[in-house]
């Protein structure tokens, strides 16, 4: 290490193009996301099939679309996914933060174990509320031992929707915990003590200086768990079953493309089309929460 | 939420005993809301671990005892590990934990490599077109995976790779987040210590693996725990990329246990404990680790 560089030592060095170095990540990125991103796009305007070559058909996956009973069911069950998911997901998190903020005994541990929702799988968190959901399950027999009575969570279609989407908050409330905990960690703490000493109580505290000085760290948990929520796919499969529940009622989008495009006959074409409604929307909800952001801004 | 407020929210390391700007209420308030947070903690504890221990707990119940009692009970009267040897005999439960533990370890490998490679490519080697590099990087990340796992399946198909444990590990095999947190880690470094290998003689590789590398190894191992993480939970892209049970990881597996003996909430139990076991105890052991990655990588990623 500590001869000066010669011409022959040069000579004698591994190759050293940066682009070996970059290469490995771009080879696989290039191929198993930009090229199915890119074929995605170009198979929505084809009748591809997964065994036989598709051929242009224009528009006219996305006119069946429009006359698809089961995509609007889709995409009525993931629009709901967000209005009923991101409001909980922005505020619950955030007071939790709070609450496991303080550094007193043992907060360490309680932080680690409210994250753990966050590192289970989602089958496994799926089945284990499945379990305690079940017409028999756990908190049935709770309801019914305090006399109201056994409740069909998981096969009347709304309650099912509502039960996915606790599931869905349930796993999140640690991931976000941890967003909002980096976000109080950089709150002067002498803006509460102004208020105290001006007499803001604990609620007006939190509303007027605690809310404003993470409020881009809210938008940001909006637009993350927005964009998750849209295309939900585990929690909705597991608990309703590959159909869907009921009818197929509590289908979502990404159920939906999993079930159209896979398998040997699947309808690849078809399933692009609607792929390409997932990104579209996805794109608009995040232009939508940035450009809040931006309003809102001083 | 006003109990939760009681407790005035100040940076964890704000030294102790320092005195109050008012006393307003004095300090024996404080010991009061110290209690209410920690009840309010045990509350959220039996909210997040609960079902857990509950799961647990269905698993080692014994097959002569109701466990569909109206009155739960909570400790198994006759406990057991009959459970688990039967999930053995009802699905090849320990070839998906290897099938698993192949994907995860290879998911760990090639996002470390790959992703310090290019990561390094990235911040500290110049070259023309290095911005569109960093741009193929960015744009991937932005790309939703649930909108593009049909057109990852037809390419597997077209390389014959589906129904292969490679083909499940491709696709993620260099994250692009984790390029871009390599990337961001190798930036921060100073340039002079660098600057002086380079002028003892150092090459680039020596560079790389002597002094960058070992410098940025806390995001290092952020990065392989999130790789070992994402690859055993995965669920959408095994179930399409795996058709012959015989390849099943344990995720899929489960849900084949929970669709065909959806009878037997004990078999379904103990494997669900099999597969949360191991990750609770990696999670355990390295948590600290989880906070600055979650911390880091979704503040700033």
């Amino acid at each position: 290490m500590t001869t000066p560089t010669t011409p022959a030592r040069v000579r004698r060095q591994l190759p050293t193009s940066p682009w070996l170095f970059a290469a490995p990540g771009l080879l696989v990125t290039g191929a198993f996301v930009l090229y199915p991103f890119v074929s995605t796009l170009i198979n929505s305007f084809t009748d591809r099939r997964t065994l036989l070559p598709g051929r242009f058909v224009g528009l006219a996956n996305f006119r069946e679309l429009l006359h698809d009973d089961m995509f609007w069911t889709g995409l009525r069950n993931s629009t709901l996914y967000i209005v009923g998911v991101v409001p909980a997901l922005v505020v619950l998190p955030l007071l939790l933060a709070l609450l496991v903020q303080k550094n007193i005994p043992g907060i360490t541990f309680f932080r680690a174990a409210f994250y753990t929702p966050v590192v289970a799988s989602i089958v496994v968190v799926g089945l284990i509320w499945v379990w305690l959901l079940d017409e028999r399950g756990l908190i049935n027999s709770l309801l019914e031992s305090v006399g109201i009575g056994r409740v069909g969570f998981l096969s009347d279609q709304w309650l099912l929707l509502l039960s996915a989407m606790t599931v869905t908050v349930w796993k999140g409330l640690g991931y976000y915990m941890i967003i909002y905990l980096a976000a109080l960690a950089n709150v002067p703490r002498e803006l509460h003590e102004a208020a105290a000493v001006d007499g803001a109580g604990p609620v007006r505290r939190f509303l007027s200086v605690t809310v404003p000085a993470v409020r881009s760290t809210m938008v940001l948990v909006a637009a993350l768990s927005s964009v998750a929520a849209f295309k939900v796919f585990s929690e909705v499969y597991l608990m309703a079953g590959p159909s869907g529940g009921p009818a197929g009622e509590d289908t979502t989008l990404v159920m939906l493309v999993q079930r159209t495009g896979t398998g040997l006959t699947g309808r690849v074409g078809y399933a692009s089309a609607l792929s390409v409604v997932v990104f579209a929307v996805t794109v608009v909800l995040m232009l939508l929460v940035l450009r809040a952001d931006r309003r809102e801004e001083p | 939420m006003s109990l939760l407020e009681k407790v005035r929210p100040g940076r964890p390391a704000a030294p102790p005993g320092e005195p109050r700007p008012t006393g307003r209420r004095g300090g024996s308030i404080r010991a009061g809301d110290l209690v209410w947070r920690y009840l309010l903690l045990l509350a959220v504890l039996a909210l997040t671990v609960g079902p857990f221990l509950w799961q647990l707990s269905t698993s080692l119940k014994g097959p002569t005892e109701d466990i569909y009692s109206s009155t739960p009970t909570f400790l198994p009267s006759h406990p057991t590990l009959h459970n688990y040897a039967r999930v053995a005999d009802t699905i090849p439960v320990w070839d998906y934990v290897l099938n698993s533990l192949k994907v995860a370890t290879a998911n760990v490998v090639t996002n470390c490599v790959g992703s310090a490679l290019a990561g390094y490519a990235l911040a500290r080697l110049h070259y023309r077109g290095r911005r569109a590099a960093t741009l193929v990087f960015v744009l991937a990340m932005l790309v939703p995976v649930e909108g593009i796992v049909i057109a990852q399946f037809t390419t597997m198909r077209e390389l014959g790779l589906n129904n292969t444990l490679v083909g499940v590990v491709l696709p993620g095999a260099v994250g692009a987040m984790n390029v871009l947190l390599m990337r961001n880690a190798f930036r921060k470094l100073p340039y002079e210590i660098e600057e002086a290998a380079y002028v003892d003689g150092a090459d680039v590789w020596q560079r790389f693996l002597r002094i960058a590398l070992p410098a940025a190894k806390g995001t290092l191992a952020v990065v392989a725990i999130f790789a070992f993480m994402g690859a055993w939970d995965d669920f959408l892209w095994p179930l399409i990329v795996l058709s012959d049970p015989s390849k099943f990881t344990l995720t899929i597996g489960l849900n084949y246990l929970h669709g065909t003996f959806a009878g037997d909430e004990r078999l379904v139990a103990a494997g669900t404990v099999i597969a949360v076991a191991p990750l609770i105890a990696l999670f355990a052991c390295l948590q600290r680790y989880f906070f600055r990655g979650v911390g880091e990588g979704a503040v700033k990623g």
